[in-house]
């Protein structure tokens, strides 16, 4: 099946095996931050944005990227090094396995959400798994880095 | 993950409808459940251009096209302002945002599976699906009927002034629920429940003793309760008990008759 679409700004188009996972489709593309976490579609590690909606790629059809726009962690570098920045800060990151996809959907519900609450945010995120940490130091992170943009943006 | 020897974006319902008479066709809906299982589907069929991907609003319904997603019902201020938080709270906790925006409700309401939350709130709310060979069906009666190889199209959602609430009891967040309950109030003043993972698929109990229908006090939130759990079957699984559901039973359909009196609905 021939399909177009747009991955991290720039046009495609591919000949591709429209029942692939996109999972699998965006590593073959090169982008290696998408990642497979889990079997069940729980984990939130392969999240990528899908005209500009977060979505699990691993049970997103290749077929179902025709005419829209995909954005990889690949694609978003410098939002992902600042929040990565944050979580780092924090000890946030033990293994580091699960960060791709947490920093994907913080930036989707940073897109989405203003100004969120800590249910709101928890809520939000509840789709992305981290096995080494209780979450608490990925809340500390997500909160400064929410705080300091909304100063930045206020002054 | 299931394999396809044919994919096909049907550009007609009725391409798609004619696609799905062969015994090894499969409708895609998100994909979140298929892909769990290893079918061997012979025709894939993507309803994905056909323009159902909307919620759209009439006078007297709403029709949610059956690839609308959960997180579209989840954040439509439309459905919010008709019939309040409830549609938001059955799908709020369904695994997470990115799941949500992949899932659709016509998957999730063909599968009739026991453990759906919208199942359960929409059978409350008096929906209907709108299938492309048998028209428009209850949902109260589709969800008995044996899968076929018609084609859901919409969930028909009536604008009758009815409101429910809706709870579950989870064993921890994102999980399926232990069981699920919804409570709904028609503008005649009859109420209904439907109870869901049971663990079987939802089923509704009309209040046809009418216990509520003197107003809902804490002892006839509880005499109602007590007449649904009664009259549902239950059983086990690694979730829970069938005894154990049965209480969760009294306990949610109580909880939420008081709670639709509160005005929280």
């Amino acid at each position: 099946m021939k399909i177009s679409y747009t991955l991290n700004g720039r046009a495609r188009t591919d000949e591709v095996d429209p029942a692939r996972p996109l999972t699998e489709y965006l590593r073959a593309q090169g982008c290696l931050s998408v990642k497979r976490g889990c079997e069940t579609s729980n984990c939130g590690l392969c999240t990528v944005l899908v005209d500009g909606r977060p979505v699990l790629s691993c049970t997103t059809l290749t077929a179902r990227i025709n005419g829209k726009s995909v954005l990889t962690l690949e694609g978003l570098e410098d939002r992902a090094a600042e929040i990565g920045g944050y979580l780092a800060a924090q000890g946030a990151e033990q293994c580091g396995f699960c960060s791709p996809g947490l920093i994907m959907n913080i930036i989707a519900m940073t897109d989405e959400l203003t100004d969120p609450t800590e249910d709101e945010i928890r809520e939000y995120l509840a789709g992305n798994l981290c096995r080494c940490t209780g979450y608490v130091s990925q809340l500390r992170a997500i909160r400064q880095y929410l705080a300091d943009r909304k100063e930045a943006e206020q002054a | 993950m299931f394999t396809t020897q044919q994919y096909v974006v049907a550009s007609s319902l009725d391409e798609a409808y004619a696609l799905n008479q062969k015994p090894r066709a499969t409708v895609l809906g998100g994909c979140g459940w298929l892909k769990m299982g290893r079918r061997a589907i012979g025709t894939a069929i993507d309803l994905s251009a056909l323009g159902l991907d909307r919620i759209e609003e009439f006078d007297d319904r709403f029709e949610l096209g059956a690839m609308v997603t959960l997180r579209q019902i989840e954040t439509s201020e439309a459905l919010a302002a008709a019939f309040g938080p409830c549609l938001r709270e059955s799908v709020r906790h369904i695994v997470g945002v990115q799941f949500r925006n992949c899932a659709t409700i016509g998957g999730s309401i063909w599968g009739r599976f026991g453990f759906s939350d919208p199942l359960t709130c929409l059978t409350a709310l008096g929906a209907s699906v709108r299938l492309h060979h048998a028209g428009l069906v209850p949902l109260s009666e589709f969800i008995r009927m044996d899968y076929d190889r018609d084609l859901l199209v919409a969930v028909v959602l009536p604008k009758a002034g009815q409101r429910a609430v809706y709870l579950t009891h989870r064993a921890t967040q994102t999980d399926f629920p232990v069981l699920a309950a919804a409570v709904c109030r028609r503008a005649d003043g009859t109420y209904c429940a439907a109870v869901g993972a049971r663990p079987q698929r939802a089923a509704l109990v009309e209040d046809t003793e009418g216990l509520l229908a003197g107003g809902v006090t804490d002892a006839s939130a509880r005499a109602f309760a007590d007449f649904a759990a009664d009259r549902l079957t239950f059983s086990s699984n690694l979730r829970g008990s069938a005894e154990f559901r049965r209480h969760l039973c009294r306990v949610l359909v109580r909880r939420a008759a008081i709670q639709l009196e509160e005005g929280q609905a």
